[in-house]
């Protein structure tokens, strides 16, 4: 009704409408090339440096053995922000969505949110000359204690400054995110559900597993993926935090690991010739596509799910 | 009974609304009791206050759960031993922003006088004052050139979203690149403006515009996903009550829609400044990095105080008298704290604009 | 052995609203009672407040006496939990839970209290559980299909099954037909009346008619005034309530010339 209500206009009405959704249709499709252009110069000048003489590779013969430890890097760091971030996370949005009452909820869910307001930069600042120092005694002791363990085989870095403690500050930078989609799916878990479990005499906590993580699932799934597809991409905390050198180890506390890809640019593009920085935008490359793909999967994930709920 | 056929029969037990239960009380017993249990091992072994809360926690996690199991059995203790699992998971997310924060504000205040925000750091003297004036007006500079390019783009693909390819296949696909492009981690959008001002300009450009390119392609996706919210909830009565006035479409949508969505937009943009406002990482590769200060975003050099921080940190000088702090560090700290409160005041902003223009529902 | 249930002096608030005000009644056990009022006269908030459902909102308390074969439900030392596990409960709409099958949805209940249970213990309580809500022939071949599956009317009988499954001496009904067409409707009511011979049953109505059906007593709730608390109008057996009521107000609702 609306449509045939604007056609019956006249001319320059009709004009005018034209022209507004061909700007509206404009700056969506602009979106769609911005994506695609982003892959496109990414491409134009990162793929001739797949393909460089050996000495663009430092101690690699070829840009997979370069850029291998890199990945390596990146996926660590992150893995180690997961496994600590997501469980305070998942507590967190619980606290929020079903323990603490609304007076407290609110502020709790606030001070979460201000944790997302702070810059990267800041976090790299705080965990140099904060959080490494007062990690340090820790992993000498982790060292002399549990040295058995490959994670912890040392020798303890001196400086504290580990792919651990870059672990732990993507894990705090990822918090918010995860903490905010998990506490919206929680909080939508149907109420009927929820008072079903508690009229059959459920605790407070079998009706959390009995309704609100049945209902919640692919949506805490697509939470770590999102919080996932940030700790790969940052940069700052990592560069700034992590002393890196040294090839693939699964040796947490010593000063011989590798940087994270995009730690690694950030490093190092200062100093390159435009060869060399070839080779780093093929690195970005890389980075994105690996992180496009964790996030299309998280939202294919989300996506899914709304269709199903849909039904 | 065969049980196969007959139906439920309640049991003829009398009545048990009574469970056993730990006295009201116990968590706050079982606490201070961990508390001060923990304190044993602190003053004899001389631990620090972290691991006398860390030892205190762990054995309340302990105690309490144990208690209950005795009393309540394992539903009960299962229930208290997750009830106190999420708020130490409260607890400890907040020690870190705690610390954090009374770091920059103990270590950033000292740094901060009337020269650190009106002078650059460019020197004609060796010891002139510097400060970080220059800074401040790159990264206003820069971002507001990435609102001019992100907000409209932005604004114009949520309308196009919401109120004209609703349902299509296209608007679909950018609906879900949009939220893609959420994840896209910021250095790659620093490479993509790096690659292509240097493909058009030449391998040696850094320029301020360069920074402003790379932020609105993580600004975009911030502004798309606020607006088009907000341009759900208005209501769609208030769009028939115009189209049957006779208002044409695009007038209908710029007199009528966007103001009813205005409040929530201009949440929503300022929310993606103070996101894009803090980003290092782009603008260490395309903006490049000076000690003067700069007006002009399309030709030389530009610092942004994230930038500035992230340098004076790695390059800090040396100090003055041995063992003090380097300069370096001392600046990036006051910058620090300059930069938080940027983001803080913006975080702010929106939050009352938000509280201002909350949509009023009726309904 | 079904219980019954005698309240006293009953008020209701949610924060400081009063909700309820001073309701008084007995029910008695194995019989069907029902509640009818207009919306928003405290009738569901009263059943709710029989087996504490009602303090899943914050802020709602009851002032007063609940006593379920001489025991207190609003005494210090009286859990929630236990008591919900006495008292069932189903819902307005049907709410299996919709990522389990028939079968666990009946055990849900059980599950919580016997981790391990055998096999054929299960096997037993499920068939027993949807025999009894009259369900049992027409889901018996596809027990392990997801429960959301199931038509409306199959819902609420799930929902009724695994309400019985933990054999409760009480079960409250909050409108269980108001979601159901006709047909549904007319197999429930039919359940209700097989279902009194084993337990107390307490249904939230709006329709009179099924009052008039399924109950042995009735209790009319209505508002003090427009803004005033809910009260209990009068609580007589069904028959009275709609033959000869003594309450002017009753019988105005009930020959329809109000609410």
């Amino acid at each position: 009704m609306a449509t045939i209500a604007a056609d019956q206009k006249t001319g320059p009405a009709r004009l005018g409408d034209r022209v507004f959704s061909a700007t509206a249709l404009a700056a969506g499709i602009a979106i769609l090339l911005a994506l695609a252009g982003v892959f496109i110069f990414l491409a134009i000048e990162g793929v001739p440096g797949l393909a460089k003489p050996a000495e663009f590779y430092g101690e690699a013969s070829n840009f997979w053995g370069y850029v291998a430890p890199l990945l390596f890097g990146t996926v660590l760091a992150a893995v180690i922000a997961l496994i600590v971030a997501v469980p305070l996370a998942w507590g967190i949005a619980l606290v929020v969505s079903h323990y603490a009452p609304r007076s407290i909820a609110t502020p709790i869910a606030y001070v979460i949110d201000l944790l997302a307001a702070v810059p990267s930069v800041v976090f790299g600042l705080w965990g140099i000359s904060v959080l490494a120092r007062h990690l340090q005694p820790g992993y000498v002791w982790l060292d002399e204690n549990m040295g058995w363990l490959p994670f912890f085989a040392g020798p303890a870095s001196g400086t504290g400054r580990t792919i651990l403690t870059a672990g732990l500050v993507l894990a705090i930078m990822i918090l918010p995110i995860i903490t905010a989609i998990s506490r919206e799916v929680f909080s939508q878990t149907p109420r009927l559900h929820e008072e079903a479990a508690l009229a059959l005499g459920a605790t407070r906590w079998e009706m959390i597993r009995m309704a609100v993580f049945p209902y919640a699932r692919s949506g805490m799934v697509s939470a770590v993926m999102l919080g996932l597809g940030r700790a790969l991409g940052e940069t700052m905390a990592v560069a700034m935090v992590l002393s890196a050198g040294g090839g693939i180890s699964l040796n947490l506390i010593s000063s011989s690991n590798p940087a994270s890809i995009a730690s690694n640019i950030a490093s190092n593009y200062k100093e390159g010739t435009p060869g060399k920085i070839q080779v780093l935008i093929a690195t970005g490359l890389v980075l994105f596509l690996v992180t496009f793909l964790v996030n299309f999967a998280a939202r294919w994930i989300v996506t899914r799910n709304e269709r199903k709920l849909a039904r | 009974m065969s049980l196969a056929t007959a139906p439920a029969r309640p049991t003829s037990e009398p009545v048990a609304f009574t469970q056993a239960k730990l006295p009201r009380l116990a968590p706050a017993l079982v606490g201070v009791v961990a508390v001060a249990a923990a304190a044993l091992p602190v003053l004899l072994l001389g631990w620090g206050l972290i691991a006398w809360a860390l030892v205190a926690g762990v054995l309340y996690l302990v105690a309490l759960p144990a208690w209950a199991r005795v009393v309540e059995g394992p539903r009960g203790a299962a229930d208290r031993m997750v009830t106190g699992l999420v708020w130490a998971a409260c607890l400890v997310a907040i020690v870190p922003l705690v610390s954090l924060l009374y770091t920059v504000v103990d270590r950033g205040l000292p740094a901060i006088n009337s020269t650190f925000l009106t002078y650059s750091m460019y020197r004609t003297e060796l010891d002139q004052e510097v400060g970080i004036y220059h800074a401040l007006v790159g990264t206003l500079l820069i971002t507001l050139g990435a609102a001019v390019i992100s907000v409209p783009i932005g604004i114009m693909a949520a309308i196009y979203l919401i109120e004209y390819g609703k349902g299509s296949r296209l608007a679909r696909w950018i609906t879900f690149l949009v939220d893609v492009m959420t994840g896209i981690p910021s250095i790659v959008a620093g490479l993509f403006a790096f690659s292509l001002f240097i493909l058009i300009f030449g391998p040696s450009t850094r320029v301020g515009i360069g920074g402003s390119v790379a932020l609105s392609l993580l600004m975009i996706p911030v502004v798309v996903r606020s607006t088009e919210e907000m341009l759900r909830l208005v209501p769609a009565d208030l769009r028939e009550a115009s189209y049957a006035l006779g208002v044409p479409k695009w007038r209908t949508i710029v007199k009528v829609v966007l103001p009813t969505a205005l409040g929530g937009i201009v949440t929503g943009v300022t929310l993606a400044i103070a996101r894009v406002v803090g980003e290092t990482a782009p603008l260490l590769l395309i903006a490049g990095l000076t000690t003067r200060t700069n007006f002009n975003v399309f030709s030389e050099r530009m610092t942004t105080l994230p930038v500035l921080i992230y340098t004076q940190n790695a390059n800090p000088g040396i100090a003055e008298t041995p063992g003090g702090t380097p300069p370096g560090i001392e600046i990036a700290w006051g910058g620090a704290l300059v930069l938080i409160l940027i983001v803080m005041m913006l975080n702010l902003v929106a939050r009352v604009i938000g509280a201002i223009f909350a949509p009023k529902t009726g309904h | 052995m079904a219980k019954s249930i005698t309240v006293g002096d009953l008020d209701i608030y949610y924060g400081d609203f009063l909700a309820v005000q001073g309701v008084n009644m007995t029910i008695k056990a194995r019989s069907v009672t029902a509640f009818i009022g207009p919306s928003g006269c405290g009738k569901s908030t009263f059943l709710r407040s029989l087996n504490r459902m009602h303090e899943v909102i914050p802020g709602a308390r009851v002032e007063g006496k609940v006593m379920v074969d001489g025991q207190s439900l609003y005494d210090s030392a009286v859990d929630p939990v236990a008591v919900r596990r006495q008292i069932g409960m189903v819902f307005q709409r049907p709410n299996p839970f919709p990522t389990m099958s028939i079968y666990e949805n009946v055990l849900a209940g059980n599950r919580l209290n016997s981790k391990r249970m055998k096999k054929a213990e299960a096997d037993d309580i499920v068939e027993r559980s949807l025999k009894g809500a009259n369900l049992w022939n027409e889901v018996k071949d596809r027990l392990n299909k997801p429960g959301m599956g199931l038509s409306g009317g199959q819902q609420q009988r799930l929902c009724i099954a695994r309400a019985i499954a933990v054999e409760p001496q009480v079960l409250l009904m909050d409108e269980p037909c108001s979601a159901l067409d006709p047909i549904s409707t007319s197999a429930i009511e039919d359940l209700i009346h097989e279902l009194k011979s084993d337990y107390t049953i307490v249904i939230v109505t709006h329709n009179m008619q099924q009052a008039a059906r399924v109950s042995d007593e009735t209790g009319f709730f209505n508002l003090k005034a427009a803004g005033q608390p809910g009260q209990l109008v009068e609580f007589n057996s069904t028959q009275k309530m709609f033959a000869n009521p003594d309450n002017e107000a009753t019988e105005a609702y009930i020959s329809g010339r109000f609410g």
